[in-house]
């Protein structure tokens, strides 16, 4: 039998990054400070998450102005969508084993 | 069911920011509720009103003052009925959130608040164009059919539910254009008699079970 471990993302351990992903696949976008008032983060916390997600080509960033002020948004991208399903159906069926 | 499991937590952690990303879960029933009342009891004195004046006119034959007067008092009626139901709405669904220690005013109520008043801004107008035009017998199945636009339009941003009310409201609306006469009574089922049924069972359905 394969090992459904092996199929859970060790990137989405981090609770921060799970969050993160959860977010962006039901939102288009998303800018810095929403995110950070979703998942109850400081800035720095959430940026270091966010840059580790972009590293790995699961999300794009988008650096935008309102007026003067910079603007940053998230969204997923088809890899990171790919591998977020991915990762919710190998704790699926991880639970569904244990029963 | 195995709780404990931690495959089983980050799921059920991944559903529900999932959920409260993407959707304004604070809406209280009793804010539909509140709303639907305001309009009953605006629906009762308009209603009071346009008897008076037929009543009158019967009387004294038509009077251009005394019709214009009508207009008037009917339209600060309906500003103050629109003012008092937001009013009471927010007051509770503010409450609601309060007590989850959810925000209000995030990204979830500010996408909920623009899907709504899209049509919403475009009904308003249009109303206020018909009004200019003198066509008050389009004026409630305008008012039911953009605000039932609006609603279906704001579910995909909050409780699902009120996708149903919408469709409600835009049915009321078109079978109200044929039978225009009516407008006070169809504007009275859709803006207080639904409200109130649907507050109900939202408040059963998500405040009282929270409770519990």
């Amino acid at each position: 039998m394969k090992n459904p471990i092996g199929n859970l993302n060790k990137i989405f351990d981090s609770r921060i990054r799970m969050g993160v992903m959860s977010v962006l696949l039901v939102n288009d976008e998303i800018n810095f400070n929403d995110l950070k008032q979703l998942l109850e983060l400081t800035d720095g916390n959430l940026a270091s998450h966010l840059t580790n997600l972009e590293e790995n080509g699961y999300i794009k960033v988008h650096k935008g102005f309102i007026g003067r002020k910079t603007n940053t948004t998230y969204s997923i991208t088809k890899a990171g969508q790919k591998a977020f399903q991915e990762h919710i159906q190998a704790l699926e069926t991880m639970i569904r084993q244990v029963r | 069911m195995d709780s404990q499991h931690p495959s089983l937590d980050t799921l059920k952690d991944i559903k529900r920011i999932m959920e409260r990303s993407s959707r304004f879960l604070s809406l209280s029933g009793l804010s539909g509720l509140s709303a639907g009342i305001c309009a009953l009891v605006g629906a009762y004195f308009a209603h009071q009103w346009l008897n008076n004046y037929y009543e009158e006119s019967g009387k004294n034959g038509y009077d251009v003052a005394s019709m214009h007067d009508l207009k008037n008092k009917l339209i600060a009626l309906a500003l103050l009925v629109l003012l008092a139901a937001l009013a009471f709405s927010f007051y509770f669904t503010w409450n609601k959130a309060r007590k989850n220690k959810l925000p209000i005013w995030d990204h979830t109520s500010k996408k909920l608040l623009l899907n709504l008043l899209i049509p919403l801004v475009a009904g308003g107008l249009f109303v206020g164009g018909l009004l200019y035009h003198n066509e008050w017998r389009l004026v409630a199945p305008a008012c039911l059919v953009f605000y039932g636009l609006a609603l279906v339009n704001a579910s995909k941003y909050t409780l699902t539910d009120i996708r149903y009310l919408g469709l409600l409201e835009i049915v009321l609306g078109l079978v109200n254009l044929y039978y225009a006469d009516y407008g006070l009574y169809y504007w009275a089922i859709g803006f207080g008699l639904l409200h109130i049924i649907y507050g109900l069972i939202m408040w059963w359905k998500y405040d009282k079970m929270a409770e519990q």
